[in-house]
């Protein structure tokens, strides 16, 4: 029995980059509110993966579902775009290199999306931006500009950014990835956080432990394919298939 | 001989009226030239083939023959064919659309240069492609762009004078008349040179006003 609709459904996900196929058809369920850690090595297909969700990449097969809309839905031209342009903003993404706006101050960055696709007023936007900023600890710097900030704080602003959008769901691919080690914790803190207030989250990492320690369940994927999933505890200690069991070896140094 | 200043204040409205002109024609034609500068730029990346294809003869024309012709051209040899355009107007078209072409070769190399992830983050918040160009790249390729367009602004300045061959009454024509009432040219040329050297100087002072806020986001 289907007891409710998945936040996030993958069926026969498909992408090709002209020749080479970078996903082989992948299933994949997200119920509301959880936790879905995605690891496995570089070129397996786990960041394609996350941008093939918010339509960052095109599949070239199969259904992305996000709350029960078909996100790649068969539309075309300017319905399609339009379709893709209002989805995306219940799916937030937060990259490896932040991309934050570096012409607007962080207040700035935190503000552009809901005032002007979400329709809220300055006051709304602001005080939304401030929340969050308070939450993620850099209410001090609303009116900086992001090179001023450090690698560890430009990803919070990033954060913050998106929560700003209030999605339903956020993806975060390999956001600790570009940052210096002694930066990484104050980031993986803040996700921590998030974990806590039960927002849906894909997490494309490459940090084992943190993986094992936020999600409730794991995603093992090499060549385009799902190779094992289960809860953490489980595909962590207890890897069924060879090739998770070497790659753990190798990146836990168990 | 001695140089003798006094002959110049006599003038000195004719050469205030000129500075006016001067300055207008140089605002007009410099955001035309940006305006324009930044679509033509836009077009070359990203517009449809038979646009890019479109635009390829008149940026050649443009770049590849003198100002001074095309303003003869246009001005000279559209009115034997009894199109009579008004003066002004087609000198500061003219002259904008010149440096629009300048400006943009210099938009269209920056605009390629703003990291992927500029567009990628604008669309991942849920921005439109042309709501992603209009407010995240086009603002960081035009802060870049800044010292150059701003240099391509001072020449076209420089070129107004251009526009006294089609009888636009501009600094250099004011002064003209004024020498050739009091045969004084020396005095006349010079004191045209400092204004220049001063509208010089405050657009540069604005553009480096500008530019402070591209230095915030370095």
């Amino acid at each position: 029995m289907k007891t409710s609709t998945p936040m996030v459904e993958l069926r026969g996900l498909r992408k090709s980059f002209g020749a080479i196929d970078v996903l082989k058809g992948i299933d994949l369920t997200v119920a509301k509110g959880r936790i879905l850690s995605l690891i496995g090595p570089s070129g397996s297909g786990k960041s394609t993966l996350l941008r093939s969700i918010n339509l960052l990449e095109t599949p070239t097969g199969g259904e992305v579902w996000l709350d029960g809309v078909r996100v790649n839905a068969p539309l075309t031209g300017m319905a399609y775009e339009r379709h893709v342009n209002l989805l995306r903003r219940e799916m937030q993404m937060v990259f490896q290199q932040f991309n934050l706006f570096p012409h607007l101050t962080v207040m700035q960055n935190l503000t552009v999306g809901p005032l002007r696709l979400l329709g809220l007023n300055r006051d709304e936007a602001e005080a939304r931006a401030e929340e969050l900023l308070r939450k993620v600890g850099l209410i001090e710097k609303a009116t900086a500009y992001p090179a001023r900030l450090s690698g560890g704080q430009k990803q919070r602003v990033a954060i913050a950014r998106a929560l700003a959008m209030q999605p339903k769901v956020m993806l975060f691919d390999e956001v600790t990835s570009a940052l210096d080690p002694e930066l990484v914790d104050e980031v993986n803190a803040v996700m921590k956080d998030l974990a806590a207030e039960h927002i849906t989250m894909l997490i494309v990492t490459h940090e084992m432990r943190f993986a094992a320690e936020v999600s409730d369940w794991a995603v093992f994927m090499d060549g385009g394919v799902v190779v094992e999933e289960g809860p953490p505890d489980r595909l962590f200690r207890e890897p069924e298939q060879l090739r998770t069991r070497s790659f753990l070896r190798k990146h836990l140094g168990a | 001989m001695t140089l003798d200043f006094t002959v110049v204040p006599p003038y000195a409205g004719a050469l205030a009226l000129g500075t006016f002109w001067t300055i207008l024609i140089t605002l007009l034609a410099g955001t035309i030239s940006l305006v324009a500068g930044t679509f033509i730029a836009l077009a070359q990346i990203f517009a449809p083939r038979w646009i890019r294809l479109a635009i390829v003869a008149p940026v050649f024309v443009i770049t590849g023959t003198p100002l001074l012709l095309q303003l003869f051209l246009v001005y000279y040899g559209l009115s034997q064919l009894g199109i009579r355009l008004p003066a002004f107007w087609t000198g500061v078209v003219g002259l904008g659309l010149h440096y629009a072409v300048y400006n943009a070769d210099i938009l269209r190399a920056t605009i390629l240069s703003i990291d992927s992830g500029q567009s990628e983050a604008g669309r991942a918040l849920g921005f439109g492609q042309g709501a992603t160009l209009r407010h995240f790249v086009l603002p960081q390729a035009l802060y870049v762009s800044l010292p150059q367009i701003g240099n391509n602004i001072i020449v076209l300045l420089k070129d107004s004078v251009l526009l006294s061959s089609i009888g636009i009454m501009e600094l250099v024509l004011s002064a003209q008349l004024a020498i050739s009432r009091s045969f004084r040219p020396f005095e006349f040329y010079i004191t045209v040179a400092v204004i220049f050297y001063v509208i010089n100087l405050a657009l540069e002072w604005g553009f480096a006003r500008v530019a402070r806020k591209t230095e915030a986001m370095r």
